[in-house]
């Protein structure tokens, strides 16, 4: 008992040794070489022209479709992956069937699947050879799928742990007082589940706007009318407008960054409730 | 009865999602056995994108192994100021779009950027190159490794290392005997998810790479190459090999994890 008291106390705080030096010198060189310096050089190189042409790069006809595309389908999929995530988490955590222990390990292949498979195993079901007759090559239906595939796990592995711990007791009392189940959910689980849930989907959105593999092969990066933003990017890159493809590049950072703070200040809530 | 709707729900959604497509590339795949899927993946082509997809992932993983137990146990171990900023950076890859990467990349790395233009000068040529790949994929797979070991670093405690060293024993000895094989499955479980993201790596690496065939293209490339050119057996059997890695890493990190070793879940 006291040693494990000990364990919680005694966390020795060290003054900024030579060791820590050395290690905070060359972790935060490894991170400007590869993550910091490249990204600063995007946002710097958006600017570099000046605040009007940047506008201009993200209000020319195709980079301001393939924004709207991009931002729309992302809050879609993000919707759709809120309220069948947490369907999904609910069925692995409280229902009893065979397969089940399956169906909980593959809920993460998404995450191990290169992006350019999913596109092209999406489009071999869902393509001009459907065995099923549904072609949605080509359309925004095939983006968004392509978007529900790859942002499958989030809301799942995020709701999933929150549902494990959850007391069945608070449940039967509700259910004990007379509440049915549709008000021991909404009442009871519900608001457990909230914070769980909407950072699940913020997870899901930022993942969501940022795709790229995934949608090259069934979208067919239509301009005006499937291509993402990602992709319009890469189209720039490809045609040398850096400066463009940076300023659109921009927009996409910033909107990422706010839903991580979103996400973050979702977290901070749960956590004080919970 | 609703518990059986929900059921049904979440079922099908995923069968349709999910598994039906990648059962059907399976399927098409080995539908005429297995000597297409042989014949497709041992052309030269397809075994030159291994070996480069190989070489690449091979040093991205090693450089974020290194990075990843070195920067846990700086988050870990040691009080310094501005820890809450750096670990916010250790995560800021995951949030930033692989092509996005791949500009950045280019705009430091490229022949007419400064950085670039002296690093050819020694003749060392990093975008349309390895190095250039590997910095793209060590990128995108940054946060994997030190996401692993950090939590059961905490969980651990540095109780063991005081102890060896008030015993005489050096940093290196009590890493080694002590913190390492404290920490070795959560480092297996980092290690692999690291390893799979950068075996799949696609974005990231089409933008640095110029995508030149028989050069510097990886699997990932090839599969969208050979499938836009029409070839679709060695598109689908080069995704199917991918796939099939997927499986193994999803099944590997399943035996690794740490939640559910302790809950021996």
């Amino acid at each position: 008992m006291t040693r494990e008291v000990t364990a919680i106390t005694v966390r020795p705080v060290r003054r900024l040794a030579g060791g820590t030096a050395a290690g905070l010198g060359t972790a935060v060189l490894y991170l400007s070489l590869i993550v910091l310096i490249p990204l600063a050089a995007v946002v710097w190189r958006s600017a570099d022209e000046g605040p009007g042409y940047f506008w201009r790069s993200v209000t020319t006809p195709d980079a301001w479709a393939a924004l709207t595309l991009t931002v729309g389908a992302s809050a879609l999929v993000a919707l759709v992956n809120l309220v069948m995530g947490t369907v999904i988490a609910w069925v692995l955590v409280r229902d009893r069937f065979p397969g089940r222990a399956v169906l909980d390990t593959i809920i993460d292949l998404p995450f191990a699947l290169p992006t350019i498979v999913a596109g092209l195993v999406l489009l071999a079901l869902y393509g001009p050879q459907s065995p099923l007759g549904v072609n949605l090559a080509y359309s925004r239906a095939g983006v968004v799928l392509a978007l529900l595939f790859v942002t499958l796990p989030f809301v799942v592995r995020t709701v999933q742990p929150v549902l494990l711990e959850l007391d069945t007791e608070m449940e039967q009392a509700a259910a004990s007082l007379g509440a049915s189940p549709f008000q021991t959910f909404r009442r009871v689980i519900l608001p457990n589940l909230i914070p769980a849930m909407l950072s699940g989907t913020a997870l899901a959105f930022t993942r969501a706007i940022a795709e790229f593999g995934s949608t090259v092969l069934i979208s067919g990066n239509l301009p005006f009318k499937t291509q993402v933003a990602a992709v319009n990017i890469f189209s720039q890159i490809e045609g040398d407008n850096t400066t463009g493809a940076a300023a659109i590049s921009t927009v996409l950072l910033v909107v990422a960054l706010v839903a991580l703070i979103t996400l973050d200040v979702l977290q901070r809530w749960g956590s004080r409730r919970g | 009865m609703a518990k059986h709707v929900l059921r049904v729900v979440a079922v099908v959604y995923v069968l349709f999602l999910l598994v039906l497509p990648v059962a059907l590339i399976v399927w098409r795949t080995f539908g005429d056995g297995l000597a297409p899927f042989a014949e497709a993946l041992t052309s030269p082509s397809a075994l030159h994108a291994f070996t480069v997809t190989l070489t690449v992932a091979g040093w991205a993983v090693l450089a974020n192994t290194v990075f990843g137990v070195g920067a846990a146990l700086l988050l870990v171990r040691h009080e310094f100021p501005g820890k809450r900023l750096l670990g916010a950076f250790i995560d800021l890859p995951m949030a930033v779009s692989p092509v996005v990467v791949g500009l950045a990349l280019i705009l430091v790395y490229g022949r007419f950027s400064p950085l670039g233009g002296l690093l050819e000068s020694w003749g060392i040529q990093v975008i349309f190159s390895t190095p250039g790949m590997v910095l793209a994929t060590v990128f995108v797979s940054l946060p994997l490794v030190v996401r692993a070991v950090v939590p059961v670093l905490e969980e651990l405690g540095d109780e063991q290392e005081q102890a060896a060293h008030t015993l005489g024993a050096s940093r290196l000895q009590s890493f080694v005997r002590i913190t390492l094989p404290g920490i070795r499955w959560a480092l297996g479980y980092g290690v692999v998810l690291c390893l799979a993201r950068s075996l799949g790596e696609y974005g990231a690496v089409a933008v640095v790479s110029g995508r030149l065939v028989d050069q510097t293209q990886t699997l990932t490339l090839f599969v969208e190459e050979r499938f836009q050119n029409f070839d679709q057996p060695a598109a689908f059997a080069a995704a199917t090999a991918l796939a099939l890695i997927a499986v193994v890493t999803l099944l590997f990190t399943k035996l690794l994890r740490p939640k559910d070793r302790s809950d021996g879940n």
